[in-house]
């Protein structure tokens, strides 16, 4: 047979035996190794709780959340090839994608409802882990990773609404940013702030928009915190997230004591 | 009618009405298992402990379909809707109402029922800390890894008044029934612009025909000071009796309670203004509560 043998000569080439570690025959042995040997794949135990397979149990929600941080990040980079951070260039920018880049409009629109639903994600995943009480020894730093994780999604969420540069995002960060006037001892209009020297040209509002008001110095502030800071460190807590994960023992399932 | 399919249709709405539903879904989902585990815990005295697989095919497979389904969905609705982008920037045009993005809007409608320094500071940072602190005040060991509800009364029912009430559906009105001047107005009901409600709040203390500023900020901290001990009180009258108290300890103990009347706080205020139009319980000549 021809063709067995060309597959043969193929398979038993010192190139493919380079590439492919082993072969895909189903045997429990190629099962675990088929995990082990892959980098992207070997984030997962080779053997899980069937509990943690269950999507009853988990709703998937933290795989999808992340799944979703990818596709952001994909489509985020895309968009930055056609964006500029600055007063003169920013909105522009935007009306450009949306009308004259072919498939611009398609992926600003994926990065945009993407985020919405990271959002959404982010919390029934956390109303899962709350209602199996999973956050309960040995894993309770993962939920404060976890928690960190959340205020970092919505800072991306609300630093990233800024960026089209139109009337929606600049009142909707003015009313968001508004608040840090408040702030206790550090904001202008705070309690004890005044008394302690606060003017609107030195509180903490101040240092977070880089001006008295939301404008190009803000703009340009929030796009490195988009685009470099927070995704950095959301990317770094995931992984010692998920690495937490099996560290306190997998998945959270019964373990026979009530 | 019309008004309210021009806000829900607005694409940056559209996730807010899939959330109401997922939230809505997913709530009952896991209170329906936690009924399911409560019945066989209380029957057999035990749930089965599973077994484990591979997680090649049996969890990589659920990855792989899960990611396509996302891409499908992501894809139809990234086609049909476009992004928002409206007139450019303009400093000297202030939309009314402006609105904080929706996630945070839980957050701006807390701000008619406390001042800024309250609600956009301290509220929000309570929030993040006290969930932090969940898994540390929380002593009881049983209701971990399946869902529950009969061994952990309080902490599910707390979480959930406040997942569900306090956040959820305070995002619902502040996107849905808060129009110009931030006033609230019914779905039927057309926005207008010149909206004048009269000012009839009233402080608590003149309630009690306080005028003195001095004795007016006294009145308060005892009340605010009242509200907050009356409950660590409970822990000194009840510490013999109650052994889950003894456990949780004092610290423990007196964290819980500062974090849930402080939650309960809104509730509170939200229901004195709607009766008793009282904007403030406590004036002092440097903040207000
Ligand atoms: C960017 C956001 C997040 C991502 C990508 C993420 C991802 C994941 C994944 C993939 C899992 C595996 C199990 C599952 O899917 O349920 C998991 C588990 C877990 N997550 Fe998250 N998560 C995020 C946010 C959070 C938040 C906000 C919390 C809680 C405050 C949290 C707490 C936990 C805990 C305690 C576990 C272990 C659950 C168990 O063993 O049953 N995570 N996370």
């Amino acid at each position: 047979m021809p063709i067995a043998d060309l597959k043969k000569t193929v398979t038993k080439s010192p190139i493919w035996k380079s590439v492919f570690r082993h072969d895909y025959k189903d045997t429990p042995r190629n099962r675990y190794l088929q995990v082990l040997s892959n980098v992207w794949l070997h984030l997962h135990p080779t053997k899980v709780s069937r509990h943690a397979v269950e999507l009853r149990y988990t709703w998937g929600m933290g795989g999808i959340s992340f799944f979703i941080f990818l596709v952001l990040t994909v489509t985020g980079v895309v968009l930055m090839f056609y964006y500029r951070p600055t007063d003169q260039y920013a909105y522009y920018d935007m009306k450009y994608l949306m009308n004259d880049v072919p498939f611009g409009a398609f992926i600003r629109n994926m990065h945009r409802w993407s985020a919405h639903a990271m959002v959404i994600t982010v919390w029934l995943h956390m109303l899962r882990v709350f209602m199996t009480g999973s956050y309960k020894p040995p894993r309770e730093f993962n939920w404060v990773i976890g928690v960190i994780l959340l205020v970092l999604t919505l800072l991306l969420s609300f630093t990233g609404y800024m960026l089209p540069w139109d009337q929606l995002a600049m009142w909707a960060v003015t009313v968001g940013t508004n608040m840090a006037r408040a702030t206790p001892l550090l904001g202008h209009e705070g309690p004890l702030g005044p008394q302690i020297g606060m003017r609107p040209d030195n509180d903490i509002r101040f240092l977070l928009l880089g001006g008295t008001q939301v404008g190009p110095p803000a703009l340009l502030r929030f796009y490195v915190l988009h685009c470099v800071f927070l995704p950095v460190a959301a990317g770094l807590l995931m992984i010692v997230h998920f690495w937490r994960i099996r560290k306190d023992g997998g998945i959270s399932g019964p373990t026979g004591k009530l | 009618m019309h008004q309210l399919w021009a806000i829900v249709s607005k694409g940056d709405n559209i996730p807010i009405v899939i959330m109401l539903f997922l939230v809505a879904f997913y709530v009952a989902w896991a209170l329906r298992q936690a009924f399911a585990n409560d019945k066989s815990i209380a029957e057999t005295a035990k749930l089965p402990v599973p077994d484990k697989v591979h997680v090649w095919p049996y969890l990589v497979r659920i990855e792989f379909l899960g990611a396509i389904a996302i891409m499908v969905i992501f894809t139809i609705w990234s086609i049909f809707i476009n992004a928002p982008l409206e007139e450019p920037a303009n400093p000297n045009r202030t939309p009314n109402p402006s609105k904080a993005p929706w996630y945070f809007l839980g957050l701006q409608e807390m701000l008619v029922y406390f001042d800024p320094w309250i609600a956009g500071v301290v509220l929000p940072s309570l929030i993040i800390v006290g969930l932090m602190l969940i898994p540390y005040i929380d002593t009881n060991p049983t209701g971990s890894g399946y869902y529950s509800f009969k061994q952990r009364k309080f902490a599910i029912s707390t979480y959930l008044f406040g997942f569900t009430i306090l956040w959820v559906s305070l995002i619902f009105v502040g996107t849905f029934l808060r129009g110009p001047g931030w006033y609230f107005f019914w779905p039927w009901v057309t926005w207008d612009p010149h909206k004048v409600v009269a000012l009839t709040n009233v402080n608590l203390h003149e309630m009690f025909g306080i005028h003195s500023k001095l004795i007016a900020a006294f009145f308060g901290m005892i009340v605010v000071g009242g509200y907050y001990s009356l409950v660590p009180l409970f822990y000194f009258w009840k510490k013999k009796t109650i052994p889950t108290l003894q456990k949780m300890g004092l610290v423990r103990y007196a964290i819980v309670s500062f974090l849930f009347l402080t939650m309960m706080a809104l509730p509170i205020k939200m229901i004195l203004r709607w009766t008793l139009n009282i904007k403030y319980v406590w004036v002092t000549p440097w903040f207000n509560v």
